[in-house]
């Protein structure tokens, strides 16, 4: 009785393995390593729909850290690249990973902090001054650490104040080591201020009382770029429907998507194409 | 009055070679010596009781002659060969705490027979006989282990004769249970006995040696005290250990 | 911050508004998650019944290593089962990575060792039991290890649960080797792992709460018939 229902249970859970094998075997889709900033944004959740209904192709978005899906990008585990750390997508191309490199959109970064402002730094534009200042303070500031794009950019910034984050990370500098909603969630839980692309902030869920106190500065620009995997080095890759899906990105009807999409009435990307 | 056929089944002990037979056997264990080169026969067809004060190393000495642990000294020989594969399946051994598999009655039975190859409708039929005459048939369907102490019993002593063996032991299998339940397990072994079973059991209950003993094999310290036939035994005991144990007293060796 | 109020609601909001969605994430969850306890059930209790029955060479060290294994980290096997199935990886040809198949590797490396050491545990005991009775029928080794296999089939209930609890509730290494894609490799864990970095910890906590009854209705089944079993004295 009982092992009949132990042989049922195994039964069934191997055929609906078995059909979900079959379920994937189709070749009607493609994986796009990308970001955590496009994915929790919800722009996927927004465009990805209108281009499989154009294409019938199907987008698997793995959405990590830039650091990450360019090393899984690397290792041949995508089609398509879909970051913003400009720097590191040039290297990606120069090694031979990627095809090539199109500018897709932007958004800009903002540092939000709590409403007591105890750097003082709420309405400046300068955003190295802003830094100078939240340092001076020792006010807390949570870091990303996680090499992803919004990290380096940070770290970029830091490098113009002159002053050595690394030497005093977990002091007032604390780097959480994880994507940019759990830093986040961190961050405004610890007082700290933040640095964030604008759109993961807007769309963000748990801001408690926190608003944006830095921002502008055209050094706080973040650039989305776009990259089909390069198949002569990763014989996997499914170039065609890649670069159908980059094709489209870049098309004024991906452009228009993409500057379509609007949360709480704000526009989240802006498309730059071309 | 026994009838012929029954008197050629079994042979008179007395003169027949020896079914099982040990030379020298000694067995250690935890650097203690527990049994101490034993020298015994166990003659086909007979009832021969184990006894002795606690410790004399009885149930070792079952263990050793079913093979279920090895001798430290010497050998056990079965027909006067060394114990193999096809000798221990001509024995069976009854344990004094039954073990119950945690399974029905009837499954316990066939567990027994489908490990020495019987199954189908020989299986069904073997179990079926095994039921009936433990008087278990109406419990069938019961988990082993709710059974009263006394059914367990039957069931394991069941089990140990399905395989039809032609020796089997049993240490203390009434040691917990009440006089009815004693007197349906002894009727067991007296039945299986009438077929042709050889029994060699221990035992501490002088009743039931008067019962059921043939012949007499006692222990004091892992040595063999004395030996023979019950009835010699009893009238005119040889040593002063089972003199001692007989009247009921403490032996402590001079 | 938050009321208990707050996170019932949303959980119930969850439940009557229960959509395909929802729906398909949570068949996910139990179908890797199932499927990876009954692969590790059909590795991890012979092998742990062998470790429990027998006496053999390296006996003591597979048994260190089995317990050890249990505390393996979730991402550790995540990151091994990336490296072997990524396209770079010795099983790349197979393109695994980024389906449930992967997920369901994953989750069999973490639970095998967790069903190993319980069964040897159980058999073990069981084992010295029977040892002598076993003995004494002549039973033979294959025959040994069903038949406490099959005997101690309630304890092992238990121990498969222990194994289910494990896999159902890891993110770690599914999040790794599945990718979180929507449609595709989403399940309840990265599914609330994802809303807690959305910043939308109500619905993560809902979810995390709907998780949690799904966890109890599975124990509850097994234990009712568990239950019922020692009624009847089978265990």
């Amino acid at each position: 009785m009982i092992r009949c229902h132990l042989l049922s249970l195994a039964a069934s859970t191997f055929l609906a393995l078995g059909l979900s094998g079959a379920a994937q075997a189709g070749d009607s889709f493609i994986v796009v390593q990308s970001t955590t900033s496009t994915q929790n944004s919800g722009l996927f959740d927004h465009i990805l729909p209108i281009f499989t209904e154009k294409t019938g192709i199907e987008v698997r978005v793995v959405a990590v850290g830039t650091g990450q899906a360019i090393q899984n990008a690397a290792n041949g585990d995508g089609d398509v690249l879909f970051v913003h750390a400009k720097p590191a997508e040039e290297k990606f191309v120069a090694q031979g990973h990627g095809v090539a490199r199109f500018d897709v959109m932007y958004n800009d970064f903002v540092i939000v902090g709590p409403p007591a402002d105890p750097a003082g730094v709420a309405g400046i534009t300068d955003v190295v001054d802003a830094l100078t200042r939240i340092a001076e303070a020792e006010a807390p500031f949570a870091s990303r650490g996680d090499d992803s794009g919004t990290n380096k950019a940070e770290l970029r910034l830091w490098a113009e104040t002159g002053i050595d984050v690394r030497a005093v990370s977990g002091d007032w500098y604390r780097e959480t080591g994880s994507g940019m909603g759990a830093t986040l969630n961190t961050g405004t839980a610890m007082g700290a201020y933040i640095m964030t692309d604008r759109a993961t902030w807007i769309a963000f869920g748990n801001k408690g009382s926190y608003k944006i106190a830095v921002a502008g500065d055209a050094k706080m620009f973040n650039q989305y770029g776009i990259i089909l995997v390069n198949p002569e080095m990763h014989e996997n890759v499914k170039a065609e429907a890649g670069q159908t899906f980059i094709d489209w990105v870049l098309s004024d009807e991906g452009q228009a998507a993409i500057a379509d999409y609007k949360v709480d009435g704000q526009q989240l990307f802006f498309p730059n194409a071309g | 009055m026994r009838d012929m056929t029954l008197d050629m089944t079994i042979p008179d002990g007395a003169t027949a070679p020896a079914l099982l037979a040990c030379q020298g056997l000694s067995f250690d264990a935890g650097g203690k010596r527990l049994i101490n080169d034993l020298t015994l026969e166990i003659r086909p067809g007979r009832r021969t009781l184990v006894m002795g004060p606690n410790g004399a190393g009885k149930s070792v000495l079952l263990r050793l002659l079913h093979g279920l642990i090895a001798p430290t000294v010497g050998a056990v020989l079965w027909q006067g060969d060394p114990l193999d594969r096809a000798a221990r399946d001509a024995q069976a051994m009854v344990f004094q705490r039954p073990v119950m598999l945690r399974r029905s009655v009837l499954a316990n039975l066939k567990f027994a027979l489908t490990v020495r190859g019987v199954t189908g409708a020989a299986r069904a039929a073997k179990a079926a006989e095994a039921l009936e005459l433990a008087r278990l048939t109406d419990l069938a369907r019961r988990p082993a282990r709710v059974l009263s102490g006394g059914e367990q019993q039957r069931l394991a002593l069941a089990r140990a004769l399905v395989g039809e063996p032609r020796l089997l032991f049993l240490d203390e299998p009434t040691s917990s249970l009440d006089p009815a339940s004693t007197h349906a397990i002894e009727d067991l072994i007296n039945a299986a006995h009438a077929r042709g079973v050889s029994i060699v059991m221990v035992t501490h209950d002088l009743g039931q040696a008067r019962r059921m003993g043939d012949d007499v094999i006692f222990l004091q310290n892992g040595t063999l005290a004395e030996d023979g036939t019950l009835q010699d035994v009893l009238a005119a005991p040889q040593a002063p250990s089972t003199k001692a144990w007989l009247e009921g007293r403490l032996y402590t060796a001079p | 911050m938050f009321s208990l109020t707050d996170i019932l609601s949303e959980a119930l909001g969850l439940i009557l508004t229960w959509d395909r969605g929802l729906s398909e994430i949570v068949m996910l969850s139990l179908r890797v998650t199932l499927t990876a306890v009954v692969i590790s059930c059909l590795i991890g209790l012979p092998l742990g019944a062998v470790v429990g029955a027998f006496r053999f060479p390296g006996r003591g060290v597979l048994t260190v290593l089995l317990n050890a294994l249990m505390g393996l980290p979730p991402v550790v096997v995540g990151l091994v089962v990336y490296l072997m199935l990524s396209a770079s990886g010795p099983l790349g040809v197979l393109q695994l990575l980024y389906t449930p198949t992967a997920m369901i590797i994953a989750q069999t490396i973490l639970v095998t060792p967790i069903i190993a050491a319980l069964t040897k545990q159980v058999v073990e005991d069981l084992h010295v039991e029977y040892r002598e009775q076993f003995a004494s029928l002549g039973v033979g080794a294959f025959d040994r290890i069903t038949a406490l296999l099959w005997d101690a089939r309630y304890s092992l209930l238990t121990v498969a649960l222990a194994g289910f609890g494990r896999a159902v509730a890891e993110v770690g290494a599914v999040l790794i080797v599945g990718g979180n894609i929507n449609h595709v490799t989403r399940v309840m864990t990265t599914t609330i792992a994802l809303e807690t970095s959305k910043g939308n910890l109500e619905l993560a906590l809902a979810l995390g709460l709907l998780l949690l009854a799904i966890a109890v209705i599975v124990n509850a089944l097994v234990m009712a018939l568990r239950a019922s079993a020692v009624r009847a004295a089978y265990a």
